[in-house]
């Protein structure tokens, strides 16, 4: 990790008992300030816990917490209206209409422009693709319609930090998409990212940074391109002349290699060039059917520190 | 909380008890003999502006507690029940600041629930039955328009009565996340408290419960106004406000949200 870029959130030690069991255990986060970090874990983790203890809904037991350089919770009333959230999934009142919910929001907050609120929250609406359904009672909104609700209420003022907590929980492939390019343009915007998910995918396809956190405590943290190259590369490879073609290999550094009728397979550094190799072994008059790398993905990497499957850890 | 058609109703209803007692009374041929029924019943026949009253005696042990309860029971722990209360405090909205702006909501209710059983009072009242100078428990003799500031007074009175139940009401609201179980706890405490301010083996202790002065607002309709029991009873529900409030306080503040 380098120390030396200016971080969005970072923890120190940050820890919540529960009676006597820890939810959360000494962790330590450190989000960079532009990045769109991924925190990634199974249900029941602890991610939605520390994300309270971020934004002071619950308090720590021990560590301290910074969040845009404040400290949390001492300096809460300053350091939230820089940061949007959406936690544990989107709450309205049921009898106001989704625009009246998120005047109600935006009301409450007293550092909020009451000049500009109509406004700002007709541009929210319509960033999350609300707008027709703004005057329909929250109550009567379909879950994906309020998880839109919940993002647009993260919009209401220009943030610098958004916490997003499961946010395409209940959407639809169409509405998830939606989201995840909501995402996008907001990363490009320049604010900073913070998302949890259990959906690997989500975060393979989202996000620059990771955590990885499993029954309370962080087992790996780093850039998406760090953690999966943490993973094993394999070099796959079909040919008609095996014994020739492992002595060519091996001259070039790839071994052992592991055959199974005329298919080769061997685990190699990430950056070897198959080209390069595919060359060599042509120019040996070997016919090569089939090369190709099987870059590492995420969800093995996962599974091998979560554990198989993403069963309940407790 | 003016937006919701829960509050409203709740106000129709409030508006209900007057006006159900007075088309009782005017669709009864018997004429009541004094003293039988509630208090004042007699007089409505005889004077409209006395349905008011009445009706607040009949409003105050039960019914009135009942609305209030409902509405205070659900500050804090309806907006924890359905989740708003996170996105509340991040907003950010100071946890004191959210107290007291509840706090001053069931007041608000309470002000307009009193009012409105008033004025309900005076309208039906003065459709079914003759209007005029108001003979007082003193046996003095107000016009009307004084009267109709005595209504005022009245329920003004009532609402401060409630002050310390709506006190003790947001404290239990911040123990739970669900607004049924504050409503019903606020409830037992007034039902408790009065069972407790009946029994004569407890009078030691009956000043210091706060629906002891609940009646006490018929001293509005002497001359002069007796303000010795306003004066204890506004001590009183002071003191239960400070009490409850700082314990709302101090729970509320120091609260893990959770929900």
């Amino acid at each position: 990790m380098s120390g030396a870029l200016p971080l969005a959130i970072e923890t120190i030690g940050l820890t919540k008992s529960f009676g006597g069991e820890k939810a959360v255990d000494a962790i330590s986060l450190s989000v960079p300030r532009g990045s769109v970090f991924g925190f990634l874990g199974p249900n029941g983790c602890g991610k939605t816990t520390t994300i309270r203890m971020l934004l002071g809904l619950a308090e720590a037991t021990e560590g301290d917490i910074l969040v845009l350089g404040q400290k949390i919770p001492d300096d809460l009333e300053q350091t939230l209206p820089r940061v949007g959230a959406l936690v544990e999934g989107p709450a309205f009142y049921p009898y106001l209409s989704g625009r009246d919910n998120l005047i109600r929001m935006d009301s409450a907050d007293k550092t909020a422009d009451p000049r500009t609120r109509r406004e700002r929250v007709q541009v929210a609406l319509e960033r999350v693709g609300l707008t027709n359904a703004a005057s329909k009672k929250a109550g009567a909104y379909s879950l994906g319609m309020k998880q839109r609700l919940g993002l647009a209420n993260a919009l209401l003022r220009p943030r610098e930090l958004l916490i997003l907590d499961e946010p395409t929980n209940g959407l639809d492939p169409q509405g998830t998409r939606e989201v995840r390019n909501l995402v996008r343009s907001l990363a490009a915007e320049g604010i900073t990212i913070f998302l949890s998910s259990h959906l690997l995918l989500e975060i393979e396809q989202l996000c620059t940074h990771v955590a990885v956190m499993s029954a309370g405590s962080i087992v790996a943290q780093g850039s998406l391109a760090e953690l999966q190259s943490r993973g094993e590369t394999r070099l796959i490879l079909e040919v008609d002349q095996v014994d020739a073609s492992i002595e060519v290999l091996t001259k070039h550094g790839v071994a052992p290699i592991i055959v199974k009728g005329n298919t080769l397979t061997a685990s190699v550094p990430p950056t070897i060039d198959v080209g390069l190799l595919n060359e060599v072994l042509v120019n040996e008059k070997i016919r090569v059917s089939e090369i190709r790398l099987e870059r590492p993905n995420l969800e093995e990497y996962f599974v091998e520190l979560t554990g198989e499957g993403f069963e309940v850890v407790r | 909380m003016f937006t919701r058609r829960r509050t409203w109703a709740m106000l129709a209803a409030i508006a209900l008890i007057p006006i159900l007692l007075a088309l009782a009374v005017a669709l009864s041929s018997d004429r009541l003999a004094p003293g039988e029924g509630p208090p004042f019943l007699d007089r409505v026949t005889q004077n409209g502006l006395f349905t008011g009253f009445t009706a607040m005696l009949l409003a105050m042990p039960l019914f009135l507690p009942l609305t209030i309860s409902v509405v205070s029971g659900d500050t804090i722990a309806g907006e924890a029940g359905q989740g708003t209360l996170r996105y509340l405090l991040i907003a950010p909205v100071s946890r004191l600041r959210l107290l007291i702006v509840k706090y001053l909501g069931t007041i608000a209710f309470t002000i307009a629930g009193t009012f409105i059983l008033m004025v309900a009072g005076a309208l039906i009242g003065a459709i079914l039955f003759p209007i005029g100078p108001v003979t007082l428990l003193s046996g003095d003799v107000i016009g009307v328009p004084e009267a109709l500031g005595r209504m005022a007074l009245v329920a003004l009175y009532t609402t401060v009565s409630m002050t310390g139940m709506l006190a003790i009401g947001l404290f239990i609201s911040t123990l739970t996340t669900i607004p049924v179980g504050a409503m019903t706890g606020v409830l037992v405490t007034s039902g408790v408290s009065q069972i407790l301010d009946n029994l004569p083996q407890f009078s030691w202790l009956h000043e210091f419960l706060f629906t002891h002065y609940w009646l006490d607002f018929a001293d509005i309709l002497r001359q002069p106004i007796e303000l010795s029991s306003f004066g204890s009873n506004a001590l009183l529900q002071l003191g239960y406000v400070a009490v409850f409030g700082a314990l709302a306080y101090g729970r509320f503040t120091t609260k893990d949200i959770l929900s």
